[in-house]
C-alpha cells in the first residue's frame, strides 16, 4: 500500500487514471474509519488534500462553482452559508465539531451514503456534480449521479472536483431525526425549499430511501404536500428506525418545515 | 513508508505502514501517548489534536495526510511555566475523574477558548459535543471550561 499526494488537479487525474485501485481520501472521516477496521485494504490511497482546485468557492454571475474540498465548517461560514442556508443547516448537524473540521462535500458525494447530510440540500438546489478526468470535465444532475446506497457515477478513472448550482434564493431548511444533537447518523432527514419565485415546492429526503430523493409540488399543493413526500420516500427496516416511523417522521418534518419557510 | 511530521514544534520521523492513522503514529511510532485511542471512528473525540490550529479526531486523519502540516497535541499544551490555564481549570474544578477522556477534552476546551475567551452555556456544549465522557455526566467539566475561560 502507498500514499500519494499530488499538488495539482492534473497530476491528481493522471494518477487516477493510471491506478483506477487508488482509493481518494480528502477529509477521511469514511475512508479511514474503514482502515481502522480493517474493512477495506485499497491498493492506495489518493490524498486530495494538497490539490489546490478542488478548494475554496467562487461565484460567476450567479452561479456558484463549490470546490470538493469545502470542509461542513466552511459550509457554515458566511457568506457561503446565507447563500446555501438549508446546507449551512445541515452542516451544523455533521458529527462534531471535529468531524465537521475534516469531513468534505466532495466526500460525502464520493460515499453517497443514502443519509449524507449534505445531499437533500443540494437536491433542493438542483446542484450539479463536476466530475474530472484526464478525459475532460464532465457535468451530472445530482439527482443522477447518485444510483444507490454507496453508489454513485464517477468513472474509475474521474474524481469529484466539484458543486455548481444557481441558489435559488428560495426560503429553505434542514431537518433532521436522531438521538441526539451531535454524532447523529440521521434517523431520517429532509431539506425543503418553498420557492416562490417558480412557484414550487420541492423537499429532499434522506436515510427515507437507497438514494436521498427530491420531490416537488406547485405552492398551491401546500396541504398534500406532507403526504406527497412521505408517499415518495421508499424507507426501510433497519437498526435505526423503522420503515412506518420514518415514513410518519417525514411528514410531520414537511409540515413543519412548510410552516418555517411559508413566510 | 517514511514520513516526516510536525509535532508540538519539533520535527519527527517515523516509519509507517501507508494506512496508519496520525493517532496510531503519534501513540505507537512516536512515543506521545496523550491522546487517547478508544473508538477509532471519529464518535468519541479523546483523540482531539490541533492540525493547523484546528480541531480534528488523530484516528480520521492518514498520518501521511498530516506531513507539511502543524500538529499539536496534548503533550505540546503546558508551557516552561507549567499547566495550560484550562489543565489547571480542569484538575481545579475536578473534571477528572477516570481520566480517559481528559486529554481530548483539554484539547478541545483550549481551542474553543482560544477562539471564543467567553463562551456562553450553548456554544461550550456544541464545540464539546464530540467529546464524550463517560464518568463525569460533563457538570463539572463545564465547571472547569468557565473556569478556564475566566483565568
Amino acid at each position: 500500500m502507498e500514499v500519494v499526494s499530488p499538488r495539482t488537479l492534473e497530476e491528481a487525474l493522471r494518477l487516477r487514471a493510471a491506478e483506477p485501485g487508488l482509493m481518494p481520501i480528502e477529509g477521511g472521516t469514511d475512508v479511514m474509519v474503514d482502515l481502522n477496521f480493517d474493512r477495506r485494504r485499497p491498493v492506495g490511497l489518493l490524498n486530495l488534500n494538497e490539490v489546490p482546485e478542488l478548494r475554496g468557492w467562487s461565484r460567476d454571475d450567479g452561479l456558484l462553482r463549490i470546490g470538493a474540498s469545502l470542509t461542513y465548517a466552511q459550509v457554515r461560514q458566511r457568506p457561503l452559508a446565507d447563500t446555501l442556508p438549508a446546507l449551512a443547516e445541515a452542516a451544523r448537524t455533521v458529527g462534531s465539531p471535529q468531524i465537521q473540521n475534516r469531513g468534505t462535500l466532495g466526500g460525502n458525494l464520493g460515499t453517497a451514503s443514502p443519509a449524507g447530510d449534505s445531499l437533500p440540500p443540494l437536491l433542493i438546489e438542483r446542484a450539479d456534480v463536476e466530475l474530472a478526468s484526464v478525459r475532460g470535465v464532465r457535468t451530472l444532475a445530482l439527482e443522477r449521479f447518485l444510483l444507490g446506497p454507496k453508489r454513485n457515477a464517477l468513472a474509475a478513472d474521474e474524481l469529484i472536483a466539484g458543486i455548481r448550482v444557481r441558489p435559488s434564493g428560495a426560503r429553505q431548511t434542514f431537518m433532521k431525526v436522531g438521538p441526539r444533537n451531535a454524532m447523529v447518523i440521521a434517523v431520517v432527514s429532509l431539506a425543503l425549499a418553498v420557492d416562490r419565485e417558480r412557484e414550487e415546492l420541492r423537499a429532499a429526503y434522506g436515510s427515507a430511501g437507497p438514494v436521498p430523493g427530491l420531490v416537488t409540488a406547485s405552492t398551491g399543493e401546500r396541504e398534500t404536500f406532507p403526504e406527497l413526500v412521505a408517499a415518495a420516500a421508499e424507507p426501510i427496516d433497519d437498526l435505526r428506525g423503522t420503515a412506518a416511523y420514518r415514513r410518519h417522521a417525514l411528514r410531520v418534518l414537511v409540515g413543519r418545515a412548510l410552516e418555517r419557510c411559508w413566510a | 513508508m517514511r514520513i516526516e511530521l510536525d509535532v508540538n514544534g519539533e520535527q519527527l520521523e517515523a516509519d509507517v505502514w501507508a494506512g496508519e492513522s496520525l493517532l496510531y503514529v503519534l501513540r505507537e511510532r512516536l512515543g506521545l501517548p496523550g491522546s487517547k485511542n478508544a473508538c477509532e471512528q471519529g464518535e468519541c473525540g479523546s483523540c482531539s489534536v490541533l492540525l493547523d490550529g484546528e480541531l480534528v479526531c488523530a484516528c480520521l486523519v492518514l498520518a501521511a495526510q498530516a506531513e507539511g502540516h502543524e500538529v499539536v497535541t496534548v503533550e505540546g499544551l503546558a508551557g516552561a511555566e507549567g499547566l495550560h490555564p484550562v489543565q489547571a481549570a480542569f484538575a481545579r474544578a475536578g473534571a477528572v475523574q477516570c481520566g480517559f477522556c481528559t486529554p481530548g477534552l483539554v484539547v478541545t476546551t483550549a481551542h474553543l477558548l482560544e477562539r471564543n475567551p467567553d463562551p456562553s452555556e450553548d456554544e461550550i456544549r456544541e464545540a464539546l459535543s464530540g467529546n464524550l465522557c463517560r464518568c463525569t455526566g460533563y457538570a463539572k467539566i463545564f465547571d472547569a471550561v468557565k473556569l478556564a475561560a475566566g483565568t
